[in-house]
């Protein structure tokens, strides 16, 4: 039997730590999140040698044991209890060779835990290039544990790392302290040493720190070490300010005489010149837009010919499904309900995986750091923070990975407004629902005889979006007080080339995180909806059916399409249906806004994934064939009339309302369910849900009564 | 010598830091390896005026003007 061990990967930002985990582990991943908080964890299988595997387990990047964000946490909790599950045998520590100093601070840290750490140079070919020397051997004799030089992007290295961790699990060689701590505060470290049984001065130091966020500890030992700290003044501030003033006496030491820097970096010198243009006052800006303005374009572009191909492969399988099932309830229902629900969710990959096609490779080139650190000063005002530039871009995808990349702020204020204003991002569920509005009222003309009249207004509806999700930034920002300051600390790595098995397995990572969290809510709601339109109160339903079937038998011999007399015996049944009631229930609450009940219908039915609406449209003006056919949807919608006063149902007011409620709305149980998880709780994704919804309401109202 | 905010320095002159004025801010920026004696640099300012990038400790690191202002360097 295979021994079985923990290897954790740690490391700061920027070092390869993620080329390093898929060079150790190939496509070996499972992806999942931590426990009780919603970051990332990402594990792999790694094979050590015939009998030694191990679980390699990736922790988010992080500068120090004293963390800052959500992600910086994860490597403090499960470093700080050795009852963890994921708590390491051995720690792999990865620094960016070319930038040592600063990343060893974490290094000392590590060994000062008593954990057995390899130290692997990456980027060691980099370094090299850059005639930066480094005396492997010394490094490792002077630091006292392993050291190891790899460049992860072409698996140099990787079978020694694996020796070196091997050895330090069979025989963990572990140095002294680095630095002498016991003198920052001896009467709290000895304290604490007693009171948990534990002969580690810094383990004891970290937890006089941060005591009050480990989850690990009960609330009755957190009040004793509490009082520990109260009774001997200990100062926080101060003794971090030594440790860390110490730890960098000591990396100088030690790098003193085992690096030497040759020439001025080639790969340093290069950035600065990219650095000089790409962030050019004037230049920048422009490039920047334009980049976006590429993104944008490709992801409609590219993203066309995949959703077809889905769209079509989802038709062939229901018509298929169709005619070998038999008839009855379970193949309505698969035809129904789960079908039209995988195909809701199938159908917006393409886009997701071009957005992050793109976002990939901008962050790993390092452009993706110069475009937070040009837009800082613009977000700030609106509540935000440079770093809410991804979530807000990865919005127009979808806001579920989008609210999930907020983790990388660190200031919880700005994080809460990031992840509360992402959704105003107009995202590809809603893409369907404006094409086919802006279908019904605005003439497929050109403007200047090449601007499609009806892509402006679309990229209006995506200006609206962004501009709204500032101005509730700005909004927030008054109502929402917090303590911690914000501030804005960031690397600008060096620019790099991208690394395309990243590229391709960040691509995968997020396809995978939409599937499983959005894709769950969208296939379930979708069954649930299938159910509300498939049933009713049965007397109405029996009525329809006595009906019809009395209908069919007198018009055999007319030549009545028997396709047509299905269709309106389907819109009629869900009229009686209970999502036809609710629709008819919520009528005089949104007769205001311009909508019947059969727009009630759809925005019951949309309630929980917007693009719902698409599909409902056509069921109830009875498209034959199903939805699929947006023309015809579109042809019966524009003949639509009241049938009391014979005006028609989709005037321009009424549309130009529907889109606004659209573009506001939180419909999207998915989003609804990742903010509780990314906040913790209930109030922010009600708040959300309540404050967006009758937002858009008004707003709707307002540019009906305008209107009409 | 004098001493200056970091923010009263020119691009690409070369100071080297002496101490900070705000000690919660100072934490951060002594773990991203601003260190007294360590020399620093402003290299850019980003397109608005803030914030600005500076290069300390090998590397270069953003950060808006306010925090570079409880830098004090000589």
């Amino acid at each position: 039997m295979n021994k079985q061990f923990n290897v954790a990967l740690i490391g700061n930002p920027n070092t390869g730590k993620s080329t390093l985990f898929n060079a150790l582990t190939g496509l070996n991943q499972k992806i999942g999140n931590f426990s009780g908080v919603t970051v990332e964890r990402k594990t792999g299988k790694l094979e050590l040698n015939e009998n030694l595997t191990a679980s390699l387990i990736d922790l988010p990047g992080t500068y120090s044991l004293y963390p800052r964000s959500a992600d910086e946490h994860i490597a403090l909790e499960i470093l700080n209890s050795t009852k963890n599950p994921d708590y390491p045998n051995v720690v792999v520590v990865v620094v960016d060779a070319t930038n040592l100093k600063r990343n060893l601070l974490l290094l000392t840290q590590l060994i000062d835990l008593q954990l057995p750490v390899v130290l692997a140079l990456n980027m060691m070919d980099v370094a090299q290039q850059s005639g930066i020397e480094i005396n492997v051997t010394l490094l490792a004799e002077k630091l006292g544990v392993p050291v190891v030089a790899v460049t992860a992007r072409d698996f140099q290295g990787i079978p020694a790392l694996k020796d070196a961790i091997v050895q330090q699990f069979e025989h963990p060689t572990l140095p002294s302290s680095t630095i002498h701590i016991h003198g920052y505060a001896p009467e709290v470290i000895d304290e604490i040493k007693n009171y948990f049984h534990i002969n580690n001065d810094y383990a004891a130091f970290e937890l006089a720190h941060h005591y009050h966020e480990l989850h690990n500890l009960t609330q009755e030992k957190k009040d004793a070490i509490e009082a520990i700290g109260i009774k001997h003044n200990f100062n926080a501030n101060k003794t971090q300010v030594a440790e860390t003033i110490d730890r960098y006496n000591y990396i100088n030491e030690i790098l003193s005489d085992t690096v030497r820097k040759n020439k001025p970096a080639l790969e340093e010198t290069r950035s600065n010149t990219l650095d000089a243009i790409l962030t050019h006052r004037i230049f920048g800006l422009l490039i920047f837009f334009v980049i976006l303005f590429g993104v944008f374009q490709s992801i409609f572009n590219w993203s066309q010919y995949p959703m077809n191909v889905i769209e079509n492969a989802f038709i062939g399988i229901e018509n298929y499904l169709t005619a070998i099932l038999p008839a009855g309830i379970l193949t309505n229902l698969i035809i129904g309900g789960i079908l039209p629900g995988m195909s809701g969710v199938l159908i917006f990959l393409p886009q997701i995986a071009v957005l992050f096609l793109f976002i990939a490779i901008l962050e790993d080139t390092g452009y993706m750091a110069r475009v937070t650190f040009m837009m800082d000063r613009l977000m700030k005002n609106f509540g935000l923070n440079g770093k809410s530039v991804v979530p807000l871009i990865s919005g127009i995808a979808c806001a579920v990975p989008a609210i999930m990349s907020a983790r990388s702020i660190e200031n919880w204020k700005d994080r809460l407004i990031t992840i509360f204003v992402t959704p105003f991002m107009s995202c590809s569920a809603r893409l369907p629902v404006y094409t086919l509005l802006i279908s019904l009222v605005v003439p497929n003309k050109f403007v200047f005889g090449f601007l499609s009249l009806q892509g402006l207004i679309l990229m209006a509806m995506y200006l609206l979006g962004f501009v709204s999700a500032l101005l509730a930034g700005w909004l927030l920002k008054l109502f929402i007080k917090t303590k911690s300051k914000s501030y804005f600390l960031m690397e600008l790595p060096v620019y790099r080339m991208p690394r395309w098995s990243n590229v391709g397995i960040t691509i995968f990572n997020k396809a995978r995180t939409f599937v499983m969290e959005a894709g769950k809510v969208i296939l379930a709601v979708s069954i649930i909806l299938w159910v509300l339109a498939t049933f009713g109160p049965s007397k109405d339903f029996d009525a329809i059916e006595t009906k019809y079937a009395k209908m069919s038998s007198e018009n055999t011999t007319i030549e009545l399409n028997i396709s047509t007399l299905e269709s309106k015996k389907k819109a009629e049944k869900l009229e009686a249906s209970y999502a036809g009631l609710l629709g008819k229930f919520i009528e005089p609450a949104i007769k205001p806004l311009g909508y019947d009940w059969k727009i009630g219908i759809a925005l019951v039915t949309s309630f929980a994934a917007r693009e719902v609406f698409v599909g409902t449209m056509s069921t109830i003006y009875s498209v034959q064939g199903d939805g699929e056919h947006l023309d015809t949807v579109r042809e019966k919608m524009l003949e639509a009339r009241n049938p009391e006063t014979g005006e028609l149902t989709f005037t321009f007011a009424t549309v130009m309302s529907l889109m606004i409620f659209y573009a506001f709305a939180m419909q999207c149980m998915s989003t609804f369910a990742v903010v509780y998880r990314e906040t913790n709780g209930i109030k922010w994704p009600l708040i959300q849900l309540f404050t967006m919804t009758a937002f858009a309401y008004l707003a709707a109202f307002a540019v009906y009564q305008f209107l009409s | 010598m004098e001493l200056r905010k970091l923010t009263d320095i020119e691009i690409g002159t070369v100071a080297t830091i002496d101490s900070f004025t705000d000690e919660e801010t100072s934490i951060l920026l002594l773990e991203m390896g601003c260190l007294p004696g360590e020399s620093i640099e402003i290299s850019n300012i980003a397109p608005l005026g803030d914030p600005i990038a500076i290069k300390v400790s090998g590397y270069k690191l953003s950060l808006r003007k306010k925090e570079a202002a409880t830098i004090l360097v000589r």
